[in-house]
């Protein structure tokens, strides 16, 4: 089962990855990755209250679903879940899941970080920063396309 | 054509998108970046850098040199900050 969601409320990792696996004996490996709001990154600037997750909709979903593709052509996998969430996220709250099934795990460990690095890059969502005094977007980060760039 | 804008494009330019009759003249992503530039303070300013505004063709990543030749709708937005 291939799965991509977007949406504004949460999401239930365990619940996830036990979808995946629900009536399977196939599958030997599960790898679930879950990315969380953090408000640690205000270097000497002011807590992050919030952050705001506009997306592009229609696209976000497309573009993911273009991504489990590459993923599927690269990797045996036997399912697959991504979940991206829009809208306002408090640190603490989740943003991101990924969850990749396979026979082993070397297949299931490379293609969620593979989803997750192309993701950051190509799924079209834009992170609004809000702390108490400003509101700022979140700059792209070189270690990104870097990290993206490193699968092809 | 349907032009949509995102981030900190859409607040430049005061919109979140438009419908537009482009010029014939204007034939690939980055001309039409350069045509829309000149259509006010707003505009100018979300394109004042064009290097760092993506685009996307009827919702696929287009590059500067795309040609626009039948698609019906244009994204322009920053570098993506998902994940």
């Amino acid at each position: 089962m291939f799965t991509v969601r977007i949406q504004s409320g949460d999401f239930d990792a365990a619940a996830e990855a036990a979808r995946l696996t629900q009536g399977r004996t196939d599958i030997g490996a599960v790898v679930t990755f879950a990315g969380l709001c953090r408000d640690d990154d205000a270097a000497g600037g002011a807590p992050l209250v919030a952050l705001t997750l506009e997306h592009y909709p229609g696209m976000a979903e497309e573009e993911i679903t273009r991504l489990v593709g590459e993923a599927r052509a690269r990797w045996p996998l036997l399912g697959a879940t991504v979940i991206h969430r829009y809208g306002r996220i408090v640190p603490g709250d989740n943003i991101v899941l990924v969850v990749t099934a396979s026979p082993h795990r070397g297949a299931a460990f490379a293609a969620a970080e593979f989803l997750m690095d192309w993701l950051k890059t190509r799924a079209p969502f834009w992170k609004l920063e809000e702390r108490e005094d400003t509101n700022d977007w979140v700059a792209a980060k070189d270690s990104d396309d870097e990290a993206a760039g490193r699968w092809e | 054509m349907k032009i949509l804008y995102f981030a900190w494009v859409r607040e430049r330019i005061g919109l979140a998108g438009e419908e537009i009759a482009v010029p014939e003249t204007v034939r690939t992503v980055a001309e039409l970046a350069g045509w829309l530039a000149a259509r006010g303070e707003g505009y100018a300013r979300a394109f004042e850098n064009p290097r760092v505004v993506r685009a996307a063709l009827d919702r696929r990543h287009a590059k500067p040199d795309t040609a626009l030749a039948g698609a019906s709708e244009i994204a322009f937005f920053p570098p993506m900050t998902g994940g």
